[in-house]
């Protein structure tokens, strides 16, 4: 019985730690932030070498094979530093091209997708809060069945991809028929229409992407796009659990350097119990996206509805750390120049990217059959 | 991250469970089954009960962490072995350790600063029940303040001469023996002259008044000492050294583990109740509002459930859980209020009907359970002073000034 993680999981948490304190401080953050499509190409490159994506690639197509547990760690940790640019999307992208069908789109794409030459994105949102597989508007006409490798003309318009108007191919959510499946779509082809949304959260860009009758390639069906989904949500959740651990690490920081009334503030009791407060909520719930993780791989029956908790609880949590956090630091935590906000936005985009906690509640009632 | 158990543990569970079918029958599972018991009165066990503890003492399974020579099983220290003893007992309804301060508190300090005799004396006789005890800390005026306790004793020959009062002492009415904390060296700074005693509790001068707390029960009591004479044998550890005797139970080590299951069973029957109950036509599980709740509380309690798990691992690898380690009883009794408070919406009107009425929703039992929660909130140390320990010895807040020493 071991409900912890492997010695290779941790030496991937704390190399990642490491190369994020070092290569992205803040400074470096706000600089991708400023730029014009959010995205710090050296950053990105430097994380594809280190083999993030290369985890959850297939050991057949030159990648790790690893357990999403350790993408979930990553995803953590890029949490925990603010890094800037479009790995939820591409990692999603990844897990999805791994549990495809289609095993050609899979081994033509991972390699370069995981080497950084290629950028990949996820596309499955719609506006009006359409998440779920049975709710997409996008559809596939299909031109030539020939089993998994149909392709067809994909319509239809995306809310919120992550870097799509960057990434080189866009997995999407689409029906083909009744049935919901996953497609890739090359951006390049002129039927792609990436519009740039301004977002709160300055280092994870979106876009707006209308699909014109695109040429999509079908890699598989329902089952890959719960994967897809169901990664997407464990991940979120470790980022969003990331960036509570660092509110509560800066509200720590300050309580213990700010003086007034001659005392530090941590010595406080209302400060101290602010702080309890938080640490509560957030040390246990490291266990939900570990165990969604988990079983993901390993307990794929329970996946979908601990991804749907995980993602709940966490982007909640975010948002109360953040709040709290900047609460917590008085007149200098409401400034522009104090990185706090840097977090603050990650909670908004974490609570409401791949759809909210209530939503994410009513799921797991639904999947609990309640 | 593997949540199977190796070999060697598998065999282990074979070896308890064919422990529990030899010696706790089905007989006894259906007629004495669990001892789920956290808060209330404690009882004396019933002699098949006692039978039994004594048989898995010396099988080893149960008080693993107290030697042989003083009554206990005498094991090195697993916590996954512990884990599986809890789960295969549970699962057979087999009485596990007794509950109460005696065995959680007092066997412990004995161990750490109790003289042979006293060891020989209470240790065993404790450990199955045979002797109750009461715990006599707070004073009136001193409740979380615990070291400006006033109850007194001074020492006249060969006995202490007691006179004061205690409050909050739960089964005072029930218990044999009482340890107490009180004041011995009135001259000292307060932490330092307070003396730890065990006392008689048919010592004449002795009266036990019965509080009645909001659930209309009375399960705790005052207290009160007039010229109470304790023999000076009852001290324990150094005249003066009672508060830092009294801190030694932390040095022992047990399992972290805050128990989930009540609050997993709370849960369950929330779900059974907010399927039964009517609101406006449809069960009341079909409410978005209360699904929403519901799945809210249970994500809660999954995490805690988990966060049990991450606990025994760090436990069972020798790492040191730092401020994981001090949130389970907070989240446990923050989850269980918010838990009853869900329940009794899901009662809608049926809130308002007390528990026993035929008309209440199961009952009523869920205004018990809400009432309870308040009490589980306050009972060893408030949420507030929880607060304060996750804050200064988790996350390394300073002292505040008027706290220091």
């Amino acid at each position: 019985m071991d409900f912890g993680l492997t010695d290779e999981q941790r030496a991937l948490a704390e190399t990642l730690r490491r190369y994020l304190a070092d290569e992205c401080p803040a400074t470096r953050v706000r600089t991708a932030m400023e730029s014009e499509n959010g995205h710090d190409a050296a950053l990105w490159q430097g994380l594809c070498d280190l083999g993030v994506l290369a985890l959850a690639v297939p050991e057949t197509l030159g990648g790790m094979g690893d357990e999403l547990l350790s993408l979930a760690l990553v995803s953590e940790q890029i949490g925990y530093a603010a890094a800037p640019g479009p790995f939820v999307g591409a990692a999603t992208a990844v897990v999805a091209l791994a549990n495809a069908d289609d095993a050609d789109a899979a081994a033509s794409w991972l390699p370069r997708i995981a080497s950084g030459e290629a950028l990949a994105t996820a596309a499955v949102g719609e506006s009006g809060g359409r998440w779920d597989a049975d709710e997409l508007a996008a559809k596939v006409d299909v031109d030539n069945g020939d089993g998994v490798k149909q392709s067809g003309q994909l319509r239809g318009t995306k809310s919120q991809v992550p870097y799509g108007s960057l990434a080189d191919l866009h997995v999407v959510a689409a029906r083909d028929g009744d049935d919901v499946a996953v497609w890739i779509v090359e951006r390049a082809r002129p039927a792609v229409v990436a519009s740039d949304l301004s977002g709160n959260d300055l280092t994870r860009r979106l876009s707006s992407v209308e699909y014109r009758g695109a040429e999509a390639r079908r890699i598989g069906g329902r089952r890959t796009f719960e994967k897809m989904r169901d990664a997407a949500l464990i991940l979120l959740a470790a980022d969003a659990y990331g960036g509570a651990r660092r509110c509560l690490d800066m509200a720590r920081e300050y309580a213990l350097t700010r003086e007034q009334f001659g005392q530090p503030i941590g010595a406080f009791q209302a400060v101290k119990h602010q702080l309890a407060n938080l640490a509560v909520e957030i040390e246990p719930s490291m266990s939900l996206w570990w165990y969604a993780a988990h079983a993901f791989d390993r307990i794929p029956d329970q996946a979908p509805r601990h991804a749907a908790l995980a993602k709940a609880f966490s982007s909640d949590l975010f948002d109360r750390a953040a709040r709290d956090s900047t609460e917590l630091h008085g007149g200098i935590g409401f400034t522009w120049e104090f990185d706090l906000h840097l977090w603050l936005r990650r909670s908004m985009f974490d609570r409401a990217f791949f759809g909210d906690a209530h939503y994410h509640r009513a799921r797991a009632a639904a999947l609990a059959g309640w | 991250m593997d949540l199977s158990y190796s070999a060697e543990y598998e065999a282990f569970r074979g070896e308890v469970r064919a422990f529990l079918d030899e010696h706790w029958t089905g007989e006894d599972r259906a007629r004495h089954g669990g001892n789920d018991q956290l808060i209330g009165r404690i009882a004396r066990p019933e002699a098949r009960v006692t039978e039994f503890r004594e048989q898995a003492i010396a099988a080893g399974y149960l008080y693993r962490n107290i030697p042989r020579q003083w009554g206990g099983g005498e094991k090195p220290f697993d916590p996954l072995r512990s884990a599986i003893i809890r789960e295969e007992f549970k699962r057979a309804r087999a009485p596990r350790e007794m509950v109460g301060q005696g065995p959680s508190m007092l066997v412990f300090t004995l161990l750490e600063h109790g003289t042979d005799e006293q060891k020989r004396r209470f240790i065993k006789s404790t450990l199955l029940g045979e002797t109750l005890w009461c715990q006599g800390y707070s004073d009136p005026g001193a409740g979380s303040d615990l070291a400006s306790l006033r109850t007194r004793a001074e020492l006249d020959g060969d006995q202490w001469v007691l006179n004061g009062q205690k409050i909050w002492t739960s089964n005072a009415q029930e218990a044999d023996w009482m340890f107490a904390l009180v004041r011995t060296e009135p001259d000292a700074p307060k932490h330092d002259g307070i003396s730890y005693l065990l006392l008689d509790m048919k010592t004449p001068g002795i009266t036990v008044r019965p509080l009645r707390q909001i659930t209309g029960d009375s399960d705790f009591n005052e207290v009160f000492f007039d010229n109470v004479r304790v023999p000076r044998t009852g001290l324990v550890g150094e005249r003066g050294k009672g508060w830092i005797v009294s801190r030694s139970t932390l040095k022992y080590e047990r399992a972290l583990i805050g128990d989930t299951d009540i609050n997993r069973r709370t849960l369950d029957g929330m779900v059974m109740l907010a399927r039964a109950i009517d609101r406006r036509g449809r069960p009341a599980i079909e409410d978005p509002v209360l699904r929403g709740r519901l799945v809210e509380v249970e994500t809660r309690l999954v995490a805690a459930e988990f966060h049990s798990m991450r606990l025994l691992t760090m436990q069972a690898k020798g790492e040191e859980p730092g401020v994981a380690g001090l949130v389970p009883k907070l989240c446990g009794t923050q989850l269980t209020y918010d838990m009853a408070r869900l329940a009794m919406d899901i009662c809608a009107e049926g809130a308002a009907l007390a528990p026993g009425e035929p008309e209440a929703p199961a009952m009523g039992m869920f205004v018990n359970a809400y009432l309870w929660s308040l009490g589980i909130l306050i009972a060893g140390g408030t949420a507030n002073i929880q607060r304060n320990i996750i804050a200064e010895r988790g996350l390394g807040m300073p002292r505040d000034a008027s706290q220091k020493r």
